[in-house]
């Protein structure tokens, strides 16, 4: 059993969630190559040769590849295919973006967001935007899978040396085309591995007064996080989105501030280790998952916690 | 230009599942139905192009048994002109949905189809995707912004790092996210006016798509209950217990 897990990397480096991809193959057993597409992107490769997990690096460094363009990326992965028995994914935008037509190219289908391994074929993913844990069991000839990072631990990334093997194939759709990326830059850790979280919601205010939660996050060396009505009101950018539609964190500590905890968002954090909510609201349903609750006014208990951390 | 706009009845995303006792699926008796949210993003933006005079026509179509025409007729209240439903038992799943809608497309022959990107009770996340690729259309997914011009569209995608902003020519799949549009309500007028739309009834056979889904629902259960939490006092007290008792810092 050989399975093909798909890097995700920015060209430059390669990013942790492939790191928590690979975790999910080991479980389920056999060899894995590690497909890195992109274009100038020989630094990720290098990387990926170094990760213990991995028998062998497939490179296919193109300008095709360079955005990672859906239509691009699913042709290149099914001219792969053959000899795979899995094909996984991570779970993020991108994996969500072209494992899905691969999927359908292959005439498969595919399991999003896989949570357990439980065998080769049978997988656990949260429905319901996590108010259920589906198990389920696929017969496809080939098994495509996106994989939430937060379930599995990274694997490690040193010591191993894979031998890096070029593809030559270039896909290259003409109907699509790359205009322009407007790539937050923070100096905070990334959220979706961050161990701790600090998260705003409506009750923030407004943009200024997030700054008190950009604060508290640099002492704490923690990211940012926020609601969907905290970013559909402007305060923040979209990918601070935590929820059922927004990115899915499991930090050892998340702070809820002035956020309700409305289904949607408990699906982005609830598997955090030590959930802390501040809301002046006792009947807040974000306080039926926080370990530690307290009721309020965010306007004086932040300043006070950032003083006392 | 043609619009085709699939949308889908899902639970009400007010409403917390439960999962039933023997494990087999969620109970959905009695559960308020609604249609996916992002499905009515994806009408509302439609219905724009209609009147901004880009579409001509706006076809909506729901894939299930006829329950889902409550929907549709939702939709036609919303501005859109006339529906399809395909009559299967239960919902598809998304390789057989992304099937049946290919045959549309290539009956209905529309410039643009604009799809959720998501349902939210399978969260899949993956229709649009598998339409796009069975018939080898360029794909915007997760469009918070989109633009149509002649025989192009300019999307920009929520991304896991921020934006990007993309050219598709025509014909193209579109997903649409939370923040593309507020969908308006239906007044009473126009409810009244969707229920003389028309509305036709196809199946699988009539679309010339076989069936056929290898991936079993061997069990459902419900998550991992958190531990009830205690509420502190004071922000002293919630240091001093994150720093003594838990430990986190
Ligand atoms: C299809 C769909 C998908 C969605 N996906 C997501 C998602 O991915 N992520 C997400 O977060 N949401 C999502 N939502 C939205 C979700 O349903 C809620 O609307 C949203 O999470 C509410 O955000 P909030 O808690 O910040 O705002 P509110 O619900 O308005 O809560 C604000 C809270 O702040 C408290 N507060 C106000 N002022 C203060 C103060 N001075 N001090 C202390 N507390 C204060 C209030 O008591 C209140 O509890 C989705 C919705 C839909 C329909
Ligand atoms: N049964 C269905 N009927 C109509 N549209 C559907 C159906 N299933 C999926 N879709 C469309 O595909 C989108 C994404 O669904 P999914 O891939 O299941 O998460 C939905 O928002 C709908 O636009």
């Amino acid at each position: 059993m050989t399975i093909l897990v798909i890097a995700e990397h920015d060209n430059v480096a390669l990013k942790s969630a492939t790191l928590n991809t690979l975790a999910a193959a080991q479980q389920i057993g056999g060899d894995i190559e590690l497909l890195v597409a992109g274009y100038n992107c020989q630094a990720v490769a290098d990387a990926a040769a170094a990760i213990p997990a991995v028998t062998k690096v497939l490179l296919a460094d193109n300008a095709a590849y360079e955005h990672e363009l859906a239509e691009n990326m699913s042709k290149l992965i099914v001219a792969l295919v053959s000899g795979h028995s899995h094909i996984l994914a991570p779970a993020t935008t991108n994996g969500k973006n072209y494992l899905p037509r691969v999927a359908a190219l292959l005439d498969v289908n595919q399991l999003s967001d896989v949570t357990a391994v439980e065998s080769a074929d049978t997988f656990q993913r949260p429905i319901y935007a996590g108010n259920a844990i589906a198990t389920v069991k696929t017969d496809d000839v080939v098994k495509l899978l996106t994989i939430r990072g937060t379930a599995f631990d990274a694997v490690v990334a040193e010591g191993g040396s894979a031998a890096i093997e070029a593809v030559s194939e270039v896909c290259d759709n003409s109907n699509v085309r790359f205009v322009k990326e407007e790539l937050a830059k923070s100096d905070r850790p990334e959220l979706t591995t961050a161990s701790v979280v600090v998260a705003g919601g409506r009750g923030m205010g407004n943009t200024e007064n997030f700054d008190m939660l950009y604060g508290l996050a640099d002492k704490m060396g923690a990211a940012v996080g926020a609601s969907r009505a905290a970013v559909d009101a402007g305060f923040v950018p979209n990918d601070l989105q935590v929820g059922q539609t927004g990115k899915v964190v499991a930090p050892d500590l998340y702070i809820a501030v002035g956020i309700s905890g409305a289904i949607q968002h408990l699906a982005g954090m609830k598997d955090s280790k030590v959930i802390v909510a501040i809301n002046k609201d006792e009947e807040a349903p974000i306080f039926s998952v926080a370990d530690y609750g307290l009721v309020a006014d965010l306007f004086e208990a932040l300043p006070e916690l950032s003083a006392q951390i | 230009m043609k619009i085709l706009v699939p949308v889908k009845r899902v639970i009400d995303y007010n409403v917390k599942v439960r999962v039933k006792s023997d494990n087999s699926d969620v109970d959905l008796a009695n559960v308020k139905m609604a249609m996916n949210p992002f499905c009515e993003i994806a009408v509302e933006q439609a219905v724009r192009l209609k009147e901004a005079g880009i579409a001509s026509e706006v076809i909506v179509v729901s894939m299930g048994d006829k329950s889902c025409q409550e929907q549709i007729r939702t939709a036609l209240a919303l501005g859109a002109d006339r529906g399809i439903q395909v009559e299967t038992e239960t919902a598809p799943d998304s390789l057989s949905a992304a099937k049946l809608l290919k045959a549309l497309v290539q009956e209905e022959q529309p410039q643009l189809v604009i799809m959720g990107k998501q349902s939210i009770d399978t969260d899949n996340n993956q229709t649009g995707q598998m339409l796009a690729a069975l018939l080898d259309y360029p794909q915007g997914t997760f469009v918070s912004e989109m633009s149509v011009e002649n025989d192009k569209v300019q999307i920009t995608r929520e991304i896991d790092g921020g934006l990007q902003t993309l050219e598709l020519d025509l014909p193209a799949i579109v997903t649409v996210d939370l923040r593309l549009n507020d969908p308006r309500y239906a007044s009473l007028p126009n409810i009244m006016k969707a229920k003389r739309k028309p509305l036709a009834v196809k199946t699988p056979a009539d679309l010339g798509v076989e069936l056929n889904n290898k991936v079993t629902l061997v069990a459902v259960n419900p998550p991992a209950e958190r531990q009830a939490g205690v509420k502190v006092a004071s922000v002293s007290e919630l240091v001093d217990k994150l720093k003594n008792e838990a430990k986190v810092l």
